[in-house]
């Protein structure tokens, strides 16, 4: 009987792996997409139809802010997977917590600089660059939006069933796509901002 | 599954900061000239990400067969293939467009 389940846990161990590798092949692809819209923005920079340009438009302490939000978040993430490891259940719920508080954080303040340029008049519709700018920026952070969607779900399975092998791998999922949420803004704050603004 | 210490991911984190605020000052700083500013800050950019996959998605940290690394750096190749074409094909594009006065 002891050897059956011995059995069960290997299979789903071996699964669980396939079904995380999996997920890091996803993430490859997303970051494919990715760069498909960082090259549209790289080729549209400078197309801004008698606009203004990114250096009068972007605001770089308000980028950082939202950096280092974001960065943060990845740290609370990692210290709740660390709970995770150690089967503590409180702690896991508390570090995803403040995890979810922090994309929030983030959300508003992408929204914000949205808000402002919208409301200055320079849109997605006023010229090209300002299109690839909302399209890459925008779709990072519908990536936080279900990010932060699925932080909900699966919290509330661990609160109702707690750390079991299906919630760990449900949990190690979501990690990875938070943490290459931060890796891909990376590289918006340095090129689209930093760069592309100093 | 391969899992970071609290130690780890804490050290990792105040590089990934201190990474973070010198692109940051180098930018707003204007000690180089726009070309050489353009550099600096890509490289500083390009060392975090290396740190930040090292560190918290644990690239280049797993036993053979590396399958993740293999996606990984198939990902690059074709993500640097469009970049690089892209770029450089608007490039000579606008270029062949200029009138030559």
């Amino acid at each position: 009987m002891n050897e059956h389940k011995h059995h069960a846990d290997l299979h789903f161990i071996e699964v669980s792996k396939n079904t995380i590798f999996g997920f890091w092949v996803y993430l490859m692809t997303d970051a494919i997409l990715f760069a498909t819209l960082f090259a549209t923005y790289a080729v549209l920079h400078d197309n801004t139809f008698g606009g203004p340009s990114a250096r009068e438009l972007f605001s770089l302490p308000h980028a950082l802010g939202a950096t280092i939000v974001l960065l943060a978040s990845s740290l609370t993430c990692a210290l709740a997977m660390v709970a995770v490891s150690k089967s503590d259940k409180t702690k896991t719920i508390g570090w995803y917590g403040a995890t979810f508080l922090l994309g929030v954080c983030f959300l508003a303040m992408v929204g914000t600089e949205f808000a402002r340029l919208i409301a200055s008049g320079n849109g997605w519709d006023r010229n090209a660059f300002l299109t690839a700018y909302f399209t890459l920026i925008g779709t990072h952070a519908l990536h936080i939006v279900f990010g932060l969607l699925f932080m909900i779900v699966f919290l509330w399975e661990v609160f109702r069933r707690g750390l079991v092998p299906v919630t760990i791998r449900r949990l190690t999922c979501l990690k990875l796509f938070w943490f290459f949420s931060y890796f891909i803004w990376i590289f918006m704050f340095g090129i689209v901002y930093l760069i592309g603004a100093s | 599954m391969r899992q970071g210490t609290f130690q780890s991911y804490l050290l990792g984190f105040a590089a990934c900061l201190i990474l973070t605020l010198a692109a940051y000052f180098v930018a707003s700083g204007h000690l180089f000239s726009k070309m050489n500013l353009d550099l600096a800050i890509a490289a500083i950019t390009a060392l975090q990400g290396c740190l930040f996959l090292f560190v918290y998605l644990e690239l280049g940290q797993e036993r053979k067969p590396r399958w993740n690394m293999t996606v990984f750096l198939f990902m690059i190749g074709v993500a640097a293939l469009i970049l690089v074409g892209s770029i450089w094909i608007m490039y000579h594009l606008n270029y062949n467009l200029m009138l030559h006065t």
